[in-house]
Parts: structure tokens; C-alpha cells; sequence
């Protein structure tokens, strides 16, 4: 790295190395300014949705049949919905589901795409048949499988977690079992053998972390997805319960009413684009600055 | 070229390396990559390897390492014996309690032979942590007495450094101390300095040599470089399509070579002003290329390169005989060989 060193401490402990990382993360956002904009509305974003209940807004599921069908007033912003519930309300709660759905199908896609992918590369006999299954199971459509899998087990979150996971996690396989196909031949992997290092400690420590500048990335885009396919699963009706409000949910119910109160429809696709939108260029920028080649533009 | 002191005297060798055949099963065939060789390596002794590329010499040190690829690598026949032990016949676990404690090794290239995501002080503290069992701090102590040794400034601040802060003199001074933390019987270097710049190049065997008195350190130079064999070694070995050609203390060698292929070797070593001020010779060449590992001729490898081959040669491989003290050289005509003047 060419940037000025940071003064660091001599004492090489946890909490020094971790306060260095963060103030090389910090350097990395302020040198690109594409992926400090990313996070920033994500961050926008996040506390808009779990800030909600403390707004002051009304309740995202009172009904008041009256104000039904509103244009957007003082009172309610974003108008309200056929039941007169407040539509600014229900799309920041709604905001609630997309960011733990998209989170959390990426965090389990690439832990566990990294944990098959790690063992698959580095030994020939398991990546036969592990790369078999992970074939089967990339040919079978993602929307098909989500619906079927809800439609076994019924709607709820976790279920949309699990059934938004499952397509990802080979793609995750495939990727770091490429990494770990390329690094297996390195003079440093040798150079590690030859100081006497086990198979498993040279996979964890030597290999797993220089996969990660790809997985991460990788994450990102799956997190993005996740956010589509969660409002899309819910807009067909095999997402999330319609009694929650999410993005899907809120434009599923508002398609009705689309010549009444466009906005149902208007707010949650704003929202939704602009949190998919904000990911991926927080993806673009994090692969611009973990690949060491890009690393020396800056 | 300065020519080294004479050999270290007879002692035990640390390392004995007998009739060793590594091959590798290919689709072409069987690649006899190593076939039948046999030597001693004594303590402290600097014994260079030679020969040029294919001829075997890494495939040699990643034997005795055990890094070969198995398959489509094997170890056909032989023994390695170190401190009484066949290295071939131990376990994978006896094996990496060998590796980098008793036996290490440093590559070619320095850029490539360290992991980038972990620092300096990670990679030097883990082999001390593996096989000497101290405590993460006694380790990195132990770390920053290393990087003393090879004589990196301010030890502190690279233990906390990643490889690409380093430039690569540097990684091979680290490569260097990673491998000599756990003082080693043997150290052998493939190509050490094949892949930096001259001046760096001079610093790292400047270096070797003052560990080896230091620590009294058998080394295996690996290298295609007759220039640092002669400044290093005590003792040469040339290596040609697999098989070892000649070998002989440092000074016999260079001074009366009996093998057609070491004295081709020799010639294609440039010199400034052999033949009077600046003058512009053309450089020997050898003629022709090695043969094919998996089609060796039954007669002598190097005949179809040779000034002097004779039928004998083509029909019959030449045993190793002795041509004078602590010499051998397989070849049918090193009696004939015109005088050789360097």
C-alpha cells in the first residue's frame, strides 16, 4: 500500500491489530468515494427501518377505514392504503424484513459455500461427489425452488431465508473452490508444507483468508439478490406472511389499487431500488478496493 | 572467481541420500525425473547442486522434503536417511515434525513463497509455535532475534508488516529466518537468488555462508549458476537428464572437470576480458537440447550433445568411477578428455 503509514503500536495485541484493521477499512472508504456512498445510504437505510417504531409513526398495521386510499398529507406522508394504514410507516418496517432477509441469506450462503468450497478444493476425493450434488442442485431454478419449498413448509421468514440460501450456496462453493484450486499450487501453500504446517491448519489459516476478498464481494451481490427475490417471493404470495408488512407484501396488496393510490405500489419499489441499488455499489467499490491491482489507482 | 576453502573435513553426514528414483507416472509414460542418486551431505558442509533446468536438481530437494506430488509422483527406489531415519518410510506426522524444524527449505521466488493476508511476524512465529512448542510471546521474541540474524533493521515494525511492504531481498531474508528458526541440521535452498538482482543476490549468499559458520548449517544449494556454486560450495554435484555426472570438491572441479557436460557448462559461463580487453568471443553453447525424461537412450544421456561420443557411449551407460581425490565422473572418456584450461 502506497498511503502514509498509520503510527501503530508496538505491542502486537488483539485490540491493536483489530483497531488497525479498522482504520485500514477506514482509509479504504475514504480512498473510494463509490463505496462510501454504498454504505452510507445502507446505513440510511438500516436505521430508517429499525428506527421506525421510534418515529413516532403510526402503528404500520392500525387500520382506520375512513382515511383509506389517501394522497400524501402531514399527517401521512406517503398517504395510506386501502385499510387507511399509513403507507410511510409500513414501508420502513417493511424495510425491517428486506435488510434481514438479504443479510442473512448472504451470511449463511457464503459460510456455508466457504466450508464446502475449502474442503472441496483442497481434496480430490470429496470435491468429486460434493461437486456432483452441487451441480444437481444449481439446475434446479431458484424461484421454483424458494415457492416450492414455502409452499411445503408454509410462509414464514426463516423459511424464505432458507429457501433463498439454498440456490446460493453452490454458487459460493464454485467460486471458492476456484480460489482454493489456484492458491493449492502456490509457492506459499508449499512453503507452508514445508515448515511442517497440518492439511487443516494450512486450510484455515494459510488458504481461507485469501479467499475472502472474492466471497465478500460475492456476498454483497447475494445479499442484493436476496432483497429482490424476498419482495418477489412475497409479491407472488410465497414470501413472507401477508400480515407482515414487507416490501413484496406492501406492493402485492397495493396492485389493486394501482389507479387509487399509485404510491402503494411507488414507495416500496423506490425503497427496494435504492437499497439494491446502494449494495451493489457498495459490492463494486469493496472489489475495487480489496484487488491489489486496482488498489495501486489510488 | 574466488575459489572456496578446501572442504570440510570427514565427519558423519547428516544427510545420506542413496539410489534415489523419483518418476512420475505420466500419459507419455514414466518421467524418470530422479534416477539412482546417491550422496553424502556432511554438517556444516555446502554441497551445490548443478545442472540445467530439468535435469532434476528441485525434483531432488522436494524428495528429500517430501513434497513431491503423490501421485503421479513416486519414490521408485532409495533411501534418505537423516539421523539414522529413511525419511521415505516415515509417516505423513513424523514427516511434519521434520519439516522446517530439522529439514527446511527456501524457494525461488520470494514474491510468490509468502502467504499476502498474514504478516511477517505471523508466518516467523508459526513454525517457532509448531515445533518448539513456546508461548506466542517467547515466539515472537524468538521472531525478532531471527530477523536480527539476517540482519533485517528495525525487527519490530516488519514482524507487523505484510510481504508487500517488503521488497524482495527482504522476503528472502524473511524466508531465510523462517526456515532457520528452528535450527535446522539441513537447509536446502532451491534457486535462492535466481530471482533477485545481482547486488541483493550477493547480500542473501553473503549471508548463507555466515549462517552456515554461525549455525553450522548443512546446505543444499540448488542453483543453475556455476558463478555462485563456485563462491559457496565445498562440495559440487552436477546433474544431468535425472542422474548425478559428476562430483567432486569445489576446487577439483573447476579446476580439472571430467565430465564433457560440466566442462560445456563451464564454457558457457560469460567472462569479461578472458581473451584481452573487451574483446567480443562468442559464448560456448552446448549443442542440442536434453532428452526427453520418459525416452532416455540406454547409453549414456548427454551422447547426442557430446564432442567426444564415441559408440561405446550410445550403447552403454558409464558408471560413476573415481578420477581422483574425492571425484567421480561417469563418463567413458574422461581419460581421453583433452587437458582443460579454464
Amino acid at each position: 500500500m502506497t498511503h502514509t503509514p498509520v503510527e501503530r503500536p508496538q505491542d502486537p495485541t488483539l485490540t491493536a491489530r483489530m483497531s488497525e484493521a479498522a482504520a485500514g477499512a477506514w482509509d479504504a472508504l475514504r480512498r473510494n468515494p463509490t463505496m462510501l456512498f454504498g454504505l452510507s445510504v445502507l446505513v440510511v437505510m438500516a436505521v430508517l427501518a429499525f428506527g421506525a417504531p421510534l418515529f413516532g409513526l403510526p402503528e404500520p398495521m392500525r387500520q382506520n377505514p375512513i382515511n383509506r386510499l389517501q394522497d400524501p398529507s402531514a399527517a401521512h406522508w406517503f398517504g395510506t392504503d386501502m385499510y387507511g394504514r399509513d403507507l410511510l410507516s409500513r414501508v420502513l418496517h417493511g424495510g425491517q424484513i428486506s435488510l434481514v432477509v438479504g443479510l442473512s441469506v448472504a451470511a449463511l450462503a457464503t459460510s456455508l459455500g466457504l466450508a464446502i468450497g475449502l474442503v472441496a478444493g483442497f481434496s480430490r476425493r470429496v470435491d468429486a461427489v460434493v461437486m456432483r450434488f452441487m451441480d444437481a442442485l444449481m439446475s434446479i431454478p431458484s424461484i421454483l425452488l424458494a415457492i416450492a419449498l414455502v409452499s411445503l413448509w408454509g410462509s414464514s421468514v426463516t423459511n424464505v431465508i432458507i429457501a433463498l440460501t439454498i440456490p446460493e450456496v453452490p454458487r459460493v462453493v464454485r467460486l471458492v473452490r476456484s480460489v482454493v484450486l489456484m492458491l493449492r499450487d502456490q509457492t506459499f501453500v508449499q512453503a507452508a508444507i514445508a515448515c511442517g504446517t497440518s492439511t487443516p491448519r494450512i486450510l484455515v489459516r494459510h488458504i481461507m483468508p485469501n479467499t475472502f476478498p472474492p466471497l465478500i464481494v460475492q456476498a454483497t451481490y447475494i445479499c442484493a439478490q436476496a432483497v429482490i427475490f424476498e419482495a418477489y417471493l412475497s409479491f407472488v404470495g410465497a414470501g413472507t406472511p401477508p400480515e407482515i408488512p414487507s416490501w413484496g407484501n406492501i406492493m402485492a396488496e397495493g396492485r389493486m389499487f394501482f389507479f387509487q393510490n399509485f404510491g402503494i405500489i411507488m414507495y416500496p419499489g423506490i425503497f427496494l431500488a435504492i437499497t439494491v441499488f446502494a449494495i451493489n455499489t457498495f459490492g463494486d467499490g469493496l472489489r475495487d478496493s480489496l484487488d491489489p491491482r486496482m488498489k495501486r489507482r489510488f | 572467481m574466488t575459489l572456496s576453502p578446501p572442504a570440510v573435513p570427514d565427519t558423519d553426514p547428516v544427510l545420506q541420500v542413496d539410489d534415489l528414483r523419483t518418476w512420475f507416472d505420466t500419459r507419455d509414460g514414466v518421467v524418470k525425473a530422479v534416477e539412482g542418486l546417491s550422496f553424502d551431505l556432511r554438517p556444516g558442509e555446502i554441497l551445490g547442486v548443478v545442472g540445467e533446468s530439468g535435469c532434476g536438481k528441485s525434483i531432488t530437494s522436494l524428495s528429500i522434503m517430501q513434497l513431491v506430488p503423490t501421485p503421479p509422483g513416486r519414490y521408485a527406489s532409495g533411501a534418505i536417511r537423516f539421523k539414522g531415519r529413511d525419511l521415505l518410510r516415515l509417516t505423513p506426522a513424523e514427516m511434519r515434525r521434520i519439516r522446517g524444524n530439522e529439514i527446511s527449505m527456501i524457494f525461488q521466488d520470494p514474491m510468490s513463497s509468502l502467504n499476502p493476508v498474514l504478516t511477517v511476524g505471523d508466518q516467523l512465529t508459526e513454525a517457532i509455535v509448531l515445533h518448539q512448542g513456546l508461548d506466542p510471546r517467547a515466539a515472537t521474541a524468538r521472531a525478532r532475534e531471527m530477523l536480527d540474524l539476517v540482519h533485517i533493521p528495525e525487527p519490530e515494525r516488519r514482524l507487523r508488516e505484510y510481504p508487500h511492504q517488503l521488497s524482495g531481498g527482504m522476503r528472502q531474508r524473511v524466508m531465510i529466518a523462517m526456515a532457520l528458526s528452528c535450527n535446522p541440521q539441513v537447509l536446502i535452498a532451491d534457486e535462492p537468488t535466481t530471482a533477485l538482482d545481482v547486488t541483493i543476490q550477493a547480500q542473501i549468499l553473503g549471508l548463507m555462508e555466515e549462517i552456515r559458520e554461525k549455525l553450522q548449517t548443512a546446505i543444499i544449494l540448488i542453483t543453475h549458476d556455476l558463478g555462485v556454486v563456485a563462491e559457496m560450495a565445498d562440495r559440487v554435484l552436477v546433474m544431468y537428464a535425472g542422474r548425478k555426472v559428476e562430483e567432486a570438491d569445489v576446487v577439483e572441479l573447476f579446476e580439472r572437470p571430467q565430465h564433457p557436460y560440466t566442462r560445456g557448462l563451464m564454457r558457457s559461463v560469460p567472462r569479461l576480458g578472458a581473451d584481452g580487453e573487451g574483446s567480443a568471443t562468442r559464448l560456448a553453447e552446448i549443442p542440442g537440447i536434453v532428452p526427453a525424461l520418459t525416452n532416455l537412450p540406454a547409453g549414456c544421456a548427454f551422447a547426442d550433445r557430446c564432442a567426444f561420443v564415441t559408440d561405446r557411449c550410445r550403447a552403454e551407460y558409464p558408471p560413476l568411477v573415481p578420477r581422483g581425490p574425492r571425484h567421480l565422473a561417469a563418463c567413458w572418456h574422461s581419460d581421453t578428455l583433452p587437458e582443460w584450461t579454464a
